[in-house]
């Protein structure tokens, strides 16, 4: 199984040496961010998480 | 050679009223759109007369249940100076962006339409008792089973067999959920499991049969509407039900962008292998269940692949095909960022969460559960989740990590609110959002391919619309702006 999944790997051509060499950095969010997050989360959420979950039901959609 | 991939996104905003009386949806929809139109507007009226929502790709086709599918005639649906419907649809306000050329322009279209629903809700909420507030969301679930769409509709060449369309494009569909997926916290419906704690899309759960015609019930990996608001000699409207309503407009710019391509492919009979899934709506729904993106399952052929793997396949296809083509600059963006993306996802999902909803949204989540140290189950987290979609940029999770600087943007604001008003310059939403503009009170209705005018009370005048790259701005727009009056301009179109 291994095999065959390295085949479908090889069998792709990336030749764009730039993308690959500079994957995107891993996003580490320092403490102090991570903090302010979630102060922004409670000022954002609406009151009596439960009722309000609950009460959200969407019928009738494709 | 593939036409060009002319492409549009209908959004269905998830709604709900607090606070005093309890309205029902159909109401707080039409109050939503009513508060925002102006009258000049309202009284242009949608015209149905082209709509066939019920005619099937496959020909002729058995079904016994679809008189479920009720069209919506009477309830509110107007068009705007940027050439978008903005409607009711079913018990949601639902938000159709003008046909756009490329990728780049449609992000900023939809962008557009967050902008008006939220414009919306402030101006439903001075017409409101005190208290009383209409919200909205974008996203596609309500975590209780119910789903409601945001599709994707791409121009295609009739001659195009629509069983290469699924054979070719159903592989596609199922995995490119890595990058396009909203995240999920939990899972519902027919595939609700107790073991699923997050999973990378919001639709997948919805997902139960390969082809078929209905969009609100045993919804089928591709969709067979056969309606193409266009000349249907010429041409196919896909009308791909698929897809997450993205709040990141990478996920957005790599969804549409990517598809196109592939159909362009598909039209050219460009892919020659066989990446056909043994069982695509399992293979769906387990890509899904797995934020590592590492889940294997069967190709027809008896491989074993991921869904990376597989994204990997058909972007060398695409690679292949657009190296002897003069390529847009907007489908070299899309090249080089879907590299970019499965390069990342390979190594470590984790680091696109300034670029992807799901990633961006499963990392707020794990940091707000760890601090307030929450089980998964807790309501709390369906409760960010859901905040996740907001569009208004004080109360959206999504716009204070935008403002926090955690998640990059690739259209300009100003870009998004020209969008608001202006139609795109290079489509025939040009037509109809500048003959809107000008001639409203000559003009009585409109649809996505006619405009009906109405000179002095005399005579109604259909302009048919049925190339949709016709109308543009090159093409009319200095016979719009020169004509006095809607008479002129079409005195002027027929000479």
């Amino acid at each position: 199984m291994a095999e065959e999944r390295k085949r479908v790997r090889r069998s792709t051509e990336r030749d764009s040496e730039e993308a690959v060499q500079n994957p995107p950095k891993s996003q580490d969010r320092s403490a102090e961010t991570v903090d302010q997050l979630i102060s922004d989360i409670d000022e954002v959420l609406e009151e009596n998480a439960e009722e309000f979950v609950r009460s959200y039901v969407q019928k009738g959609g494709q | 050679m593939a036409i060009p991939k002319v492409m549009g996104i209908e959004t269905e905003y998830g709604i709900i009223s607090r606070g005093g009386e309890d309205q029902n949806p159909i109401f707080a929809s039409s109050l939503l759109i009513n508060s925002y139109v102006s009258p000049r507007l309202k009284r242009v009226r949608w015209d149905y007369d082209q709509e066939t929502p019920l005619r099937d790709a496959r020909g002729p086709y058995p079904r016994a249940d679809l008189d479920l599918l009720e069209e919506d005639g009477g309830l509110v649906s107007v068009i705007l100076e940027n050439g978008a419907r903005y409607y009711v649809d079913h018990a949601h306000p639902e938000y159709s962006t003008p046909e756009c050329s490329n990728a780049l322009d449609l992000v900023i279209h939809d962008k557009a339409g967050e902008r008006i629903l939220a414009d919306s809700m402030e101006a439903a909420g001075r017409s409101l008792p005190p208290g009383s507030r209409i919200l909205t969301y974008k996203n596609n679930s309500d975590g209780k089973g119910n789903s409601y769409g945001c599709h994707e509709n791409y121009l295609m060449d009739r001659a195009t067999a629509f069983g290469s369309i699924v054979s070719m494009l159903t592989p596609f569909l199922v995995t490119r959920q890595v990058f396009t997926g909203a995240g999920k916290v939990g899972s519902e419906g027919s595939s609700a499991s107790e073991d699923v704690d997050y999973q990378i899309s919001q639709r997948a759960d919805f997902f139960e049969v390969e082809v078929g015609l209905e969009t609100t019930f045993r919804r089928p990996l591709i969709n067979t509407r056969d309606e193409p608001h266009a000349d249907a000699e010429k041409y196919r409207r896909l009308h791909v039900i698929i897809g997450d309503a993205n709040m990141s407009e990478i996920s957005t710019f790599l969804k549409t962008g990517t598809t196109a391509l592939v159909l362009s492919m598909i039209e050219d009979a460009f892919i020659t292998a066989d990446l056909r899934i043994e069982d695509p709506v399992k293979a769906l729904k387990k890509i899904s269940q797995d934020p590592t993106c590492t889940a294997a399952f069967e190709l027809a052929d008896g491989r074993t692949v991921t869904a990376i793997d597989l994204q990997w396949e058909y972007l060398s296809w695409a690679k292949k095909y657009v190296a002897d083509q003069d390529t847009a600059d907007v489908t070299s963006s899309v090249l080089s960022r879907w590299e970019q993306v499965l390069t990342a996802l390979e190594q470590d999902p984790m680091s696109l969460g300034n670029q992807l909803d799901w990633v961006a949204k499963y990392q707020t989540i794990q940091d707000y559960r760890q601090s307030k140290g929450l089980k998964w189950s807790d309501p709390k987290l369906a409760l960010v989740d859901l905040q996740y979609h907001d569009i208004r940029p004080d109360r959206s999770i999504y716009y204070r990590l935008v403002d926090s600087g955690q998640i990059d943007l690739i259209a300009t604001e100003e870009q998004v609110q020209r969008a608001v008003s202006y139609p795109p310059s290079d489509t025939r939403a040009f037509f109809r959002g500048s003959a809107l503009r000008k001639f409203s009170s000559q003009i009585t209705a409109a649809s996505w391919d006619a405009i009906i005018f109405d000179i002095d009370g005399d005579s109604l005048r259909k302009v048919p619309m049925l190339e949709p790259l016709k109308g543009t701005r090159a093409g009319i727009g200095a016979l719009i702006d020169e004509s006095a009056d809607a008479a002129e301009l079409l005195e002027r179109l027929q000479s």
